[in-house]
């Protein structure tokens, strides 16, 4: 008795939450569903839509017209780019903290993060002009090294609470068997490190890619990521809905499949270990 | 113990990180202040000289400062009540026992990874359009007159979109609260003849108040500083000019630096007084 009621609850909660999900997730489902038509067909109702013949031709538009690949590789440039070179900066400085704690570290670690706050909006032309005078706009170094410092607190951050999780006893064990600093971060720590970079790096990929602030002030055609990209779809010509689905799609899709990978490590990331 | 000798590493180790960030910080936040005190046009006489406070007062003065502080505030608060109103449900849906959670919720959490231009052209032509768009479709089968949602009603449409992209934050941290919520207690509760309403009210929601409190925090941040949804569905346009939305429209549209510098000091100052908010809940979780 109580078993089947259970179970029936168990599929009422199944229902509902399956009905909420598709709901959530109909906007991305219907873009993707779009990009298979032609332009022709995705203008009409949804039932006409759905049984539309299916076809990849607004895929090789997309390409064809507007250098997708050029945005991409850009996009992967920036993004990759910048968080390698956060972590290079990063590692070194959240190790120290995490394993070196001084008075301070609290602060010099509260004060980074307070850096993360800071509105874009109220720097916009003062980067704006120091890109000019450096002749860094529209370039990728640009970008690389501006979303490197916005995202550079919360890479520091996911570092530091990684670092913190690994027992310092293991380090002292290594000291006392002679092992320098060298010795102890090359072989005792980046072995035990390398799972927490991993997730770090993966949420900064992710933030880096769908920054859309300073990707679509700083840049123009040259090297726009796929943000620009994809506003310049919004001065539209003609039909272009399965066209913009294409191009939406492909610039979605990498960052979906990572995204799906880095779920908990979303909430740390962004909640700078608030909420656990 | 750490030695002299390790902590003048750990201090050499820290320093590029620090030095990167308070150049960050320093330069361009000068330069915004200095600015802000300038008759400063770049298209049209370059730097014109001092001005004192003009800039500040003409800035408030503006037609359209207060529309665009009532704008932030709607699209704040809007975004605000209904993400942690719908994740709190949400979060509490996803908690139960069911088949295929997993899919659940990464169909659930996949707004989030959708760069903003996307989510906001997608919107606004495949589902707001009141032509071809869904929403359009939609209502003509009805018998209805489709809506022109982006004109119409277009600060509603827009917290829908934002609600839309930070659903699943809400949602996803709000769940992870629930999750370490102690099942006895709530079983303990039950026994003790609470019902479903009082343990949502009595042990949910107190539980809940410290996760909700960051969610509200770090999505203010963010949300101050909206940008690309605006940029590409109204360009400002229908009363959703933002605060954000109207600095940068100063400094890069009519490049009157000195205007929209003064402007971005107000952004900052407002920034900092939900971040210290924030800040002083991240320090006490840090001596835990």
């Amino acid at each position: 008795m109580a078993r089947a009621v259970k179970t029936r609850r168990k599929a009422l909660n199944t229902a509902l939450a399956w009905a909420v999900g598709v709901l959530i997730f109909f906007p991305i489902l219907w873009v993707v569903v779009l990009s298979f038509k032609t332009e022709g067909d995705a203008i009409k109702t949804p039932l006409e839509v759905l049984t539309a013949p299916w076809t990849v031709e607004s895929y090789g538009v997309v390409q064809e017209r507007s250098d997708y690949v050029k945005h991409f590789f850009n996009s992967v440039v920036i993004s990759v780019g910048s968080t390698l070179l956060g972590l290079l900066v990063a590692v070194p400085a959240a190790w120290s903290m995490a394993f070196v704690p001084s008075k301070r570290t609290k602060d010099i670690l509260m004060w980074m993060l307070s850096t993360k706050m800071l509105p874009a909006v109220g720097v916009l032309y003062p980067i704006y002009l120091l890109f000019i005078q450096l002749g860094l706009l529209d370039t990728r170094l640009g970008l690389v090294v501006v979303l490197m410092l916005i995202n550079l607190p919360i890479i520091v951050w996911m570092l530091y609470t990684y670092f913190r999780e690994i027992p310092g006893e293991i380090l002292e064990a290594a000291r006392m068997d002679g092992a320098g600093l060298r010795e102890e971060i090359l072989y005792v720590l980046t072995p035990m490190a390398v799972p927490g970079m991993a997730s770090t790096v993966l949420l900064n990929v992710i933030l880096a890619w769908n920054e859309a602030f300073w990707t679509l002030n700083l840049t123009a055609a040259k090297a726009g990521p796929l943000t620009a990209f994809i506003a310049s779809y919004s001065s539209p010509e003609g039909l272009f809905y399965a066209k913009l689905s294409a191009a939406s799609t492909m610039a979605i899709a990498p960052i979906l499949i990572l995204g799906w990978f880095s779920q908990k490590q979303l909430v740390r990331g962004l909640t700078f270990g608030a909420v656990k | 113990m750490a030695t002299r000798h390790s902590r003048s590493a750990a201090r050499l180790m820290m320093a590029p990180a620090v030095i990167l960030l308070l150049g960050w910080m320093l330069v361009p936040l000068t330069m915004t202040l200095w600015f802000s005190f300038r008759k400063y046009l770049p298209l049209r006489g370059g730097d014109l000289g001092w001005v004192g406070f003009e800039n500040y007062v003409r800035f408030v003065k503006s037609a359209s400062f207060w529309p665009s502080v009532q704008a932030t505030m709607t699209l704040v608060v809007g975004v605000l009540v209904i993400t942690v109103v719908v994740g709190i449900l949400l979060a509490l849906l996803l908690d139960q026992p069911m088949w295929g959670q997993g899919v659940v919720r990464i169909l659930v959490i996949a707004p989030f990874f959708v760069m903003p231009t996307v989510s906001a052209l997608v919107w606004k032509n495949l589902m707001l359009d009141p032509i071809n768009g869904f929403f359009g479709h939609l209502a003509r089968s009805l018998g209805l007159q489709p809506v022109d949602w982006l004109s119409q009603a277009s600060m509603p449409s827009i917290i829908m979109i934002v609600s839309w992209e930070w659903l699943p934050f809400a949602t996803l941290i709000l769940l992870t609260a629930f999750q370490s919520l102690d099942s006895e207690q709530l079983e303990a509760a039950e026994m003790d003849g609470a019902g479903p309403v009082a343990r949502f009210f009595y042990i949910m929601v107190p539980h809940l108040a410290r996760a909700i409190t960051v969610v509200i925090l770090i999505q203010t941040i963010f949300l101050l500083s909206i940008f690309a949804e605006i940029f590409v569905t109204t360009g400002g346009a229908f009363g959703t000019k933002t605060l954000t939305y109207l600095i940068y429209q100063r400094v890069l549209e009519s490049q009157n630096v000195g205007l929209g510098s003064a402007g971005g000091v107000y952004a900052i100052i407002l920034a900092n007084i939900v971040a210290i908010f924030l800040m002083r809940i991240v320090g006490k979780n840090l001596d835990a």
